[in-house]
């Protein structure tokens, strides 16, 4: 049985990948903003067979309530081995380059806030020489593209925040697996135009629950998104800057 | 600005729509503020428009897909109204529950099964889907929630089952599951050679057997008119419980449409015959899973490519015991029509009175047929059908309906009228404005 922290557990990909943590009987910690939502999932994963849910509500840009939150989760779980990182917010990206306030805000939802969360975790985890952080990051953060170069700043800067921990925390038998999930329908992405490479949050959640099971570094999900990425990067930046994707 | 889609159709593909589409996120929430028409839509399963809402909005329910609780001791299940019988099934025949009664396919909401009443193999033991409801929340579009069951908002229960999602926005739902020893089915399928053996086999069986439905070989004619093959089952019972069994989780999946030209009357007719005379014994013994008893088509993901792009219609209607010589009619029309049905599904209903009012199923005997659309000539002879129907005082299935005229609609279901008093002012559908207006 795991005890599984999940902060920003109202997003679709958190929800799906709770379902399979409850299936397995894991106990489990609930954290994102809004107390309704929580109650409602938690409720949920209770009837699919979780061992013991159990949530709080939080707004995670409050770095300073972090620590807090973890004291709670820790006390309610007795003990933490599985952490799953789960939230940000896709901004307008037309918006962002009129006004740094927003790329600003951007930036600090999808990076700083999850920094601030993962270097209290690291700290924790580190002296008890087991455990797994899961974060969720993006393909977008694999190269900077003018469609949403924010967004993808913010995850790209995330990912090598997460290979360095990794290879720090490696010795302390810490796994650290960074998730780069591609095109997901949900309702982050509501107003997207739905193609052939989209893919629904329950199939994300079993790659993730079997990246963790492996114990693996990173992950593209669905795995079609590892090849696909690998061609982007090895475009030739001056043929690059001239494409639109 | 949002712009209408084509991605919500419904099973059949016929007829075709374009509807903006919401989506529903949270029961919590209210009914999104949209200036046209509403309507909410599951797992878009059923054949006809009365999950469409052409020209409108659809609220599409699949997020609402959470539990909310299970009572191990008494088996009522309370879960939002997108959740799906799979995930029930998924969830609960593992804890030895079962659904109360299920169609032939688990790949439609629990908001859908309600809205449409929707039966099973076990309607002369369960009745509709309807009849194992203890309750449910109805949202209006006024932000009202309305507690619905036999004892509170009475109307508004009996309006919204088989309320074809007219009356508001199921939220949530509470269903009585029943008791099982193991997932395994014990079954038989007896060969029959016409349909007064049918009446015979169907009488003994509703006695013996939980569920009970025959197969009809549409393609013959003569002296074969109405041979079959009966399926009947139960559910193990504590002594039957086998020691091993192995779950195939395997589906295919209909890769493409098929071409117009694929389903034709000698391509169905071969299909028929080969079905007819894939056993040899008169009665085969067996123990199955229940996916392959209850769904054996779910196996194939979309199957309904099968019929092309052009889509197909599908035919229920029920009629009395007294009135059921017009099966024999119909059968002998569609034969000589040339224009044969794939699946033809002949089931007798039983007495069990559904508290839905626009409900479909009452005593008598039922038959489902599909038919690929081949232009005017297919509308033409399912007219033809109606008109039969209607002589012998039968009904037709508004779930699978798409082409049935107003007039016969109204005459069908004269509590219409009544019902409509319920509709909630802000939803409409493209079936109900097809069937009612004058």
């Amino acid at each position: 049985m795991r005890k599984v922290l999940i902060i920003g557990a109202t997003s679709a990909i958190a929800q799906a990948t709770a379902k399979v943590f409850a299936q397995q009987k894991d106990a489990l910690f609930l954290v994102g903003r809004d107390v309704d939502k929580l109650e409602i999932i938690a409720a949920d994963l209770t009837v699919r067979g979780a061992s013991q849910v159990d949530y709080t509500a939080l707004d995670l840009n409050k770095c300073e309530r972090h620590q807090d939150m973890f004291e709670q989760a820790h006390s309610s779980l007795e003990g933490i081995d599985t952490v799953l990182i789960a939230y940000g917010t896709l901004d307008d990206q037309k918006e962002c380059e009129q006004e740094y306030a927003k790329t600003k805000r951007a930036l600090h939802t999808n990076f700083l806030s999850v920094v601030s969360l993962l270097t209290l975790l690291a700290n924790k985890l580190e002296p008890q020489h087991y455990g797994c952080i899961t974060v969720i990051s993006s393909v977008a953060g694999d190269r900077g593209r003018q469609s949403n170069y924010v967004y993808g700043a913010a995850k790209g800067a995330l990912s090598i925040f997460l290979q360095g921990l990794r290879n720090r925390l490696q010795k302390s038998n810490i796994t650290v697996l960074d998730v780069k999930p591609g095109f997901v329908d949900t309702p982050m992405t509501a107003n997207f135009k739905k193609g052939l490479l989209w893919a629904k949050p329950d199939d994300i959640a079993k790659g993730i629950y079997k990246a963790i099971e492996k114990r693996k570094n990173v992950v593209y999900l669905p795995w079609f998104w590892s090849p696909i990425m690998t061609i982007i990067r090895y475009i030739p930046e001056p043929i690059f800057k001239r494409m639109k994707l | 600005m949002k712009l209408m889609s084509k991605n919500y159709q419904s099973w059949g593909r016929f007829p075709p729509a374009s509807q903006y589409d919401y989506s529903m996120q949270w029961r919590t929430a209210n009914i999104p503020d949209i200036s046209n028409t509403i309507l909410p839509f599951g797992l878009g399963r059923s054949y006809g428009d009365v999950c469409l809402n052409d020209g409108g909005s659809i609220i599409t329910t699949r997020s609402l897909n959470h539990f909310i609780n299970c009572d191990n001791d008494t088996g009522i299940l309370r879960c939002e109204a997108g959740v799906s019988l799979a995930e029930i099934l998924d969830l609960c025949v593992p804890r030895g529950w079962f659904l109360p009664t299920t169609p032939g396919t688990k790949f439609v909401t629990i908001g859908g099964a309600i809205a449409n009443d929707v039966h099973g193999k076990n309607h002369h033991k369960a009745g509709t889907f309807g009849c194992n409801v203890p309750q449910f929340e109805l949202m209006r579009s006024n932000g009202e929630r309305l507690l619905c069951s036999p004892t509170s908002n009475q109307e508004y229960y009996a309006a919204t089952i088989g309320g074809l999602g007219l009356t508001g926005l199921i939220t949530w739902a509470e269903i009585q599951l029943k008791p099982i020893h193991h997932r395994a089915m014990s079954t038989e399928l007896i060969q029959f050679s016409g349909l007064e053996e049918f009446f015979e086999i169907s009488a003994e069986s509703d006695q013996l057997y939980d569920y009970t439905v025959a197969w009809i070989d549409c393609g013959s004619q003569g002296e074969a008119l109405g041979r079959g093959l009966f399926f009947r089952g139960n559910h193990v019972t504590e002594n039957e419980v086998p020691t091993s069994w192995h779950v195939s989780e395997r589906t295919l999946t209909m890769p493409m449409d098929f071409p117009g030209f694929a389903l034709n009357k000698w391509s169905v007719a071969a299909f028929n015959w080969m079905y007819y005379h894939k056993q040899s014994n008169k009665i085969i013994k067996a123990l199955v899973d229940y996916n392959p008893f209850f769904y054996p088509l779910d196996a194939i993901l979309h199957w309904n490519r099968m019929y092309g792009k052009r889509g197909f219609l599908q035919y229920q209607f029920v009629v009395s015991y007294e009135d059921h010589r017009v099966i024999r009619d119909i059968l002998q029309v569609i034969a000589a029509s040339g224009s044969s049905s794939f699946l033809a599904v002949l089931k007798t209903f039983g007495s069990i009175k559904s508290p839905g009012m626009l409900s479909f199923p009452r005593p008598g005997v039922t038959l489902a047929l599909d038919f690929p659309i081949k232009g005017a000539a297919t509308f033409e002879l399912l007219e033809r059908l109606d008109r039969m129907v209607r002589e012998a005082n039968g009904v037709v299935y508004p779930c699978k309906d798409a082409r049935l005229s107003a007039h016969n609609f109204q005459a069908h279901y004269p509590q219409w009228n009544e019902f409509s008093k319920y509709i909630d002012p802000r939803f409409s559908s493209s079936f109900w404005r097809r069937t009612t207006r004058t």
